[in-house]
């Protein structure tokens, strides 16, 4: 893999990902947010957070925005990760491994179908 | 947490919660001092001194502003059990500033963990705030500057696979000498 750190590698990732976004439809953006509380991370929101990174760097997926949240209130349930789509209600989902964390994102996120066994009830 | 660097996500998340815009995080190793210094600053809407006191006791925590939890506490008896120390300055309106000092080679301190993780979670998923991050080892220096990367990418997104791609080869690479200490390239 070549190393890209300097800004000219970045402008160039910018035209790229210009190029890319024009042939992209508008499929509904998504907003992932996990809880990155003392309890979240203290339980792997990081591990959860890498994993969702990960995925969407790996399998190229657009219009997803990533952003993380304080303690929410339910720390045995972290670490947390919520997901919304379009005017969709959120959906909460809790004890999110990393590999719970890839099947949010490949299963919810892209496919649109919600991992009904680690949603949280709210 | 058994790793420094997630201690200092947790104090990032402080610095987030209390509204920075800017927010420095320097890691700083030196043999030769034999010491481990980490600091985080920010712009935020700081704390009183009565706050401030009471912000490495672990049973006080603003819970509705979330300023501190049990992160602190945990972190500044560490700190000193390997002969360091935890110091927090802060300023109603001005930000908050803490310093934690390891004995680098103490036989209980935690290891540094992976602080690539820890910086590209932070300027991905904060993108708007300036994080001017920086990790330096003797004479090894990384520095990053949001503010910078941001502009440059004008209207794309974080978040944009290709974009998340050059965040984390950025972090990795500048970031790949931490550990462990033998294999430092000499400049």
């Amino acid at each position: 893999m070549p190393t890209i750190k300097s800004l000219d590698d970045l402008k160039k990732v910018r035209e790229e990902a210009l190029q890319k976004k024009k042939i992209q439809t508008e499929s509904g953006k998504a907003r992932v947010i996990v809880g990155m509380g003392t309890c979240g991370i203290a339980a792997g929101a990081r591990d959860a957070m890498k994993a969702i990174l990960d995925t969407i760097e790996k399998d190229n997926i657009q219009d997803v925005i990533i952003t993380q949240t304080g303690c929410i209130g339910m720390c045995e349930k972290e670490p947390i990760v919520q997901v919304e789509i379009g005017d969709q209600p959120k959906v909460t989902y809790g004890k999110v491994s990393p590999e719970v964390a890839r099947n949010i994102i490949k299963e919810h996120v892209v496919g649109g179908k919600i991992v009904t066994n680690h949603v949280i009830p709210l | 947490m058994r790793e420094l660097s997630l201690h200092l996500l947790d104090i990032a998340e402080n610095s987030i919660a209390a509204g920075a815009t800017i927010i420095r995080i320097f890691v700083d190793e030196s043999s030769i001092k034999d010491k481990l210094t980490l600091r985080v600053e920010d712009n935020g809407k700081g704390m009183d001194a009565e706050m401030l006191a009471q912000v490495t006791d672990p049973f006080v925590t603003s819970r509705s502003t979330r300023k501190v939890g049990l992160g602190i506490p945990l972190l500044k008896e560490a700190a000193e059990a390997c002969n360091g120390s935890l110091q927090i300055w802060s300023q109603p309106g001005i930000g908050t500033r803490i310093e934690i000092i390891f004995q680098r080679s103490h036989i209980d301190r935690m290891p540094l963990g992976n602080l690539a993780d820890t910086f590209r979670m932070l300027v991905v998923s904060e993108p708007k705030i300036d994080w001017e991050l920086g990790y330096r080892l003797d004479d090894y220096e990384f520095s990053y500057d949001q503010k910078q990367v941001r502009e440059t990418l004008g209207d794309v997104p974080f978040s944009d696979p290709l974009v998340l791609n050059y965040v984390r080869l950025t972090m990795e690479e500048g970031l790949k000498t931490q550990q462990p200490v033998s294999s430092i390239p000499s400049k």
